[in-house]
């Protein structure tokens, strides 16, 4: 397949109250394999999938949220969260998981893959996209 | 970009972000329990209001008809469309975002 | 025009397949192209042929298999979400060594490529859920 197409997974719910958020990674972590111009959305709710300190040993479920840390491993390093949401919710960029990636084009730098954008410019990467999954 | 509601305004805020982030000149569809984002007169109609002077809203009439809502009870400028409505929306624009 | 679709939510439960099903006749019945029809997250309760609705309910899994039937549809059921939820066909319970399989005629499993693939290769890729 030739044709890239830009992919966008929008996540909107939170974490382990329904399995969106679960099963929504891993669509993100198989479709990495395509080789497309992918990126992931938080908003709403979705900004507390990034949340750090997930334990989830006491609940008896399974704890997924380390399997955000390999989404640089595996090129998708665009993550894409909304200030505003996070605002809305009392948290900061401060509150979330440090996700980073490699970059291959700058001797290995370690860069950050979290994004916070304002409103205005999550509305302009909607704008973007091909195809927009949602989770 | 077409963008499609699902949800209750009155039970979710997905009408909200979606009007928060759609664009001027967006095609705003609104299905299932969406429709009752389009009743006039309701604590939410003003959200809806606002957004028909930039884009176009639309609701689906089979999910209307189900749950007894006639044309009359909607938001002057919102326009009812079938499934083969729906499929037009959806080709006409360059992509569909559904706020779930 | 190429269409494809997703359906995230079980059958009678939520709204999502009924809405899903129309849409994609609709898209049918204007002469454009359904590519795949994908059932993930409960979607994939849409596929099991053990659904036995009242009669005067719509049968919502036999609706799909007709429809596939029709029109030589792509009706796929994601199998990772099908395993957590007990829906297998003859290979998957083999493998698994289940004592019986219950996925509908016209629907298949496979795997979360399937997705991606309909969505690079459809115009159009419509997300129905809850």
């Amino acid at each position: 397949m030739s044709e890239t197409k830009k992919f966008m997974y929008i996540n909107r719910h939170a974490p382990h109250g329904t399995v969106y958020a679960h099963e929504g990674l891993e669509v993100v972590l198989i479709g990495a394999a395509f080789e497309q111009d992918v990126c992931m959305a938080f908003i709403g709710d979705g900004v507390f999938q990034l949340k750090q300190d997930q334990d989830t040993s006491e609940a008896g479920m399974k704890n997924f949220s380390p399997a955000y840390r390999a989404l640089g491993d595996y090129e998708v390093n665009k993550l894409y969260v909304e200030r505003e949401s996070l605002q809305e919710r009392g948290l900061s960029e401060a509150d979330l998981m440090p996700l980073t990636w490699e970059d291959e084009d700058d001797d290995w730098a370690e860069k950050p893959s979290i994004r916070v954008v304002s409103r205005a410019e999550m509305s302009d990467l909607l704008e973007e996209q091909d195809v927009i999954l949602n989770f | 970009m077409l963008h499609t509601v699902n949800k209750s305004p009155f039970e979710s805020s997905s009408l909200r972000t979606c009007l928060a982030l759609a664009r001027a000149g967006s095609d705003i569809l609104l299905i299932e329990d969406g429709v009752y984002g389009g009743l006039a007169g309701s604590a939410h109609s003003t959200m809806v209001e606002d957004a028909l002077k930039s884009m176009k809203v639309y609701a689906l009439g089979p999910d209307l008809k189900a749950r007894g809502l006639a044309e009359d009870r909607l938001i002057p400028g919102v326009q009812v469309v079938g499934y083969d409505g729906f499929v037009d929306l959806a080709s006409a624009n360059d992509k569909v975002q559904s706020w779930l | 025009m190429k269409f494809s679709v997703m359906v995230n939510e079980g059958p009678y439960t939520h709204q999502a397949s009924d809405t899903a099903y129309q849409f994609t006749r609709a898209a049918l019945a204007a002469g454009h192209e359904v590519f795949r029809v994908f059932f993930y997250h409960d979607g994939v309760n849409n596929g099991t042929r053990m659904t036995t609705p009242p009669q005067d309910d719509r049968n919502i899994v036999d609706r799909w298999s007709e429809l596939a039937s029709e029109h030589e549809l792509d009706l796929v059921v994601c199998v990772a979400a099908a395993q957590r939820r007990g829906i297998v066909d003859a290979d998957e319970a083999k493998r698994n060594g289940k004592d019986g399989d219950n996925i509908a005629p016209g629907f298949r499993i496979s795997g979360l490529g399937q997705l991606i693939e309909a969505g690079i290769q459809s115009d159009r890729l419509l997300v129905f859920g809850d």
